[in-house]
């Protein structure tokens, strides 16, 4: 009852903000329901002309990139040595498991068997890359628990799974890198078997390879936006030198992938480009607005050094990145005549998932030392001798105690 | 997905005359009955012509397509028995991630109810748009031709090409294929020179023969290599990525943090010297 009373009385000293992505959640819980009593054909606008909807769209496919700051800056950082990153590789950490762990409630709900998913486990087929993504989804957020674990024993102060988990953060980072890689581009892959049904400006062998790439630079920049926003909303540091590196790396990553592009286009595509003006709009919008605009805006110095100009920057590349994902997902299959629009249920739920993100990130960062993580504070190294354990325990014990 | 290796010659194959259909949709009915399958609830004209009902769904596994055309000036139709084609390399069983479509050896592409997740890949891959879902249902599945995989078994013949009075020969697929190029060669002023299915998707086994050029039917132009192979090309090459990846991250990481390591041994021996130098003192 005390307990009760306690929660209670915390979320009522919550921010207004908090309270309504809450409503959102529990609206988007509430669609949920619905589409698991009546089910997918009387709650969805989907059918056998559009199997997949706006939840594999935006839930699955667009989700999974978005995400991908975690695996790409736990590479930077700590692959490529470049430690004064650091502060910024735990939000990044909460973001990519809430990302996975919400890709993985949206995959749920669009199950037509939900029940069954373990059979994926079991029934192996590695022919198809649903199988390799959903295998790699799945050792990915487990991946990502395990980081996520960090900042939560260092809050309650648990040593000895901290001294664990501090001897697997090389090896976590590692495998965080090469299974992203994996599921990142295999999500391309989906694509490569809708060999007639997919548009040429998309269709094209190199998918696999542009998925990953544009998942490199989507992750950055959801860090560069998240950073921006937590310093200015949520009064955190202000990251921006930091963020400049980022911002130094991006178009090294966008041109690598212009180049791709531009090269899968007009050696490897087959078909006609401009049959369909529609199509021709959402790939000069997808590539004009959100690759190159945001390109030039990050080579010049002065966007990189400015706080707003570097976060529309962003903003844009991430606006294309989920462009691109829904015009290779849904806009680019060539349907004859049926229009799909998402119905209020597909609606609420994607909305609750995004909601639900926001909000169980702002809580995980209030509550726990997400973005107390300074190497100047905490000794980041392996540690490869016992004494080195030993010492960071005072320190722990002091982190602890601020947060 | 090795397509030069399998030998698909013997495996059972529709022929399926279209110049021969009268359009008397026997098939239609056959298939139903053969399959306890529900009867919708339709109206005519709701598709293209006299096509009854609009398109195949979870309760009509095969349909009989009707293409008005005029021919010295009199009314003409076309009929064209839409199905599952067999593929000899199946789109829906490669991208199906818990393998629930099978190719048999004796022809049919077969469906495990009992695996499927309802995930719907089948329905995105497949490039005859052939597997239906369940829309009707909580918990859907997915329903297609079986093509009669259990009467192959008793020894019967498909109940479609049973029923047929006119225009489906059943037999081996190098049979089939011989029977048409032999149609062709026969009579050249009735039919297009295309066996369709002998090559589409890498092969199939429903062939067609037509007297229409195959779009006008509604035949959907499909790429002549086998499916799963796009997919393949790039699936084949995750565990060579994942191997170079990691060796090179962790190789990477080594010496980045190696250079780290040796510096901080440095600093703490020099400093335990210099403090027994000092205690010494």
């Amino acid at each position: 009852m005390t307990a009760a009373r306690l929660i209670i009385n915390e979320i009522k000293g919550y921010h207004r903000f908090l309270k309504f992505l809450m409503a959102l959640v529990g609206l988007g819980a509430l669609a949920s329901l619905v589409r698991f009593v009546f089910g997918l054909g009387a709650t969805t606008n989907l059918n056998d002309t559009y199997p997949w909807g706006l939840w594999i769209s935006f839930d699955v496919v667009t989700a999974v990139p978005l995400a991908a700051g975690a695996f790409t800056l736990g590479a930077i950082t700590h692959c490529f040595h470049i430690k004064k990153l650091e502060p910024l590789v735990r939000p990044a950490i909460v973001t990519g498991f809430l990302g996975y762990s919400l890709v993985s409630v949206g995959l749920l709900l669009d199950l037509g068997q939900p029940q069954r998913c373990w059979h994926t486990m079991v029934f192996w087929n590695p022919h198809s890359p649903m199988f390799e993504v959903s295998m790699c989804i799945m050792a990915y957020t487990t991946v990502l628990f395990l980081e996520f674990l960090s900042p939560v024993c260092e809050r309650f102060g648990y040593h000895l799974p901290l001294r664990i988990l501090r001897t697997l953060e090389m090896p976590l980072v590692v495998a965080a890198a090469s299974i992203s890689t994996l599921h990142q581009s295999s999500l391309g892959t989906f694509f490569l078997i809708a060999v007639d049904k997919l548009h040429s400006l998309w269709y094209n062998p190199l998918l696999p390879l542009l998925f990953w790439i544009s998942a490199i630079f989507s992750g950055l920049s959801i860090i560069i936006l998240e950073a921006t926003m937590t310093h200015k909303w949520l009064g955190q540091e202000d990251e921006s030198e930091l963020l400049e590196t980022l911002a130094r790396i991006i178009p090294w990553v966008i041109g690598v992938y212009i180049l791709i592009k531009a090269y899968a286009l007009f050696f490897l595509s087959h078909g006609p480009f401009f049959d369909r003006p529609g199509m021709v709009a959402l790939f000069a919008v997808e590539t004009i607005a959100g690759v190159f605009v945001p390109f030039f805006m990050f080579m010049r110095k002065k966007v990189r050094t400015d706080n707003r100009l570097r976060a529309i920057a962003a903003g844009l590349l991430i606006f294309g990145l989920v462009l691109n994902r829904f015009n290779v997902s849904m806009y680019g299959m060539i349907h004859d005549g049926q229009v799909y629009i998402p119905s209020l249920v597909e609606t609420l739920v994607t909305v609750g998932i995004i909601a639900a993100e926001i909000l169980f990130f702002v809580l995980i960062a209030k509550y726990f030392p997400i973005f107390e993580h300074h190497p100047e504070t905490v000794d980041y190294s392996i540690p490869d001798h016992f004494r080195k354990i030993e010492k960071e325990h005072g320190e722990h014990g002091k982190v602890g105690s601020e947060a | 997905m090795s397509s030069a290796t399998n030998d698909y010659s013997k495996t059972r194959a529709f022929l399926i005359d279209t110049t021969k259909c009268t359009g008397c949709r026997g098939c239609q009915v056959a298939c139903k009955q053969w399959n306890q399958l529900k009867a919708e609830e339709t109206s005519f004209f709701s598709g293209e012509g006299y096509q009854n009902p609009p398109s195949m769904s979870e309760h009509t596994f095969t349909r009989v397509k009707f293409k008005d055309y005029q021919k010295n000036g009199q009314n003409e139709f076309a009929f064209y028995k839409e199905m599952c084609m067999h593929c000899n390399e199946p789109a829906c069983a490669s991208v199906c991630p818990v393998g629930a479509f099978r190719k048999t050896a004796e022809g049919p592409v077969v469906y495990d109810a009992k695996r499927c997740i309802g995930c719907r890949f089948c329905m995105v891959a497949c490039p005859f748009g052939v597997p239906k879902y369940e829309w009707s249902k909580a918990f859907p599945l997915v329903k297609k031709c079986t093509g009669c995989f259990s009467r192959l078994k008793a020894g019967l013949e498909p109940a479609c090409a049973t029923a047929c009075p006119t225009a489906i020969t059943y037999g081996s697929r190098a049979e089939m294929l011989k029977e048409a190029e032999k149609r062709i060669a026969a009579r050249p002023d009735r039919y297009v020179k295309v066996v369709y299915g002998k090559e589409e998707a890498g092969g199939t086994s429903v062939l067609y023969l037509t007297h229409q050029p195959l779009d006008e039917l509604g035949f959907k132009q499909v790429t002549k290599r086998s499916l799963p192979s796009y997919t393949w090309q790039a699936l084949r090459l995750v565990p060579g990525i994942f191997l170079t990846v990691g060796g090179s991250l962790s190789l990477l990481s080594w010496f980045t943090h190696r250079k780290d390591r040796l510096k901080k041994e440095e600093e703490q021996r020099q400093a335990s010297s210099h403090k027994a130098k000092e205690e010494n003192q």
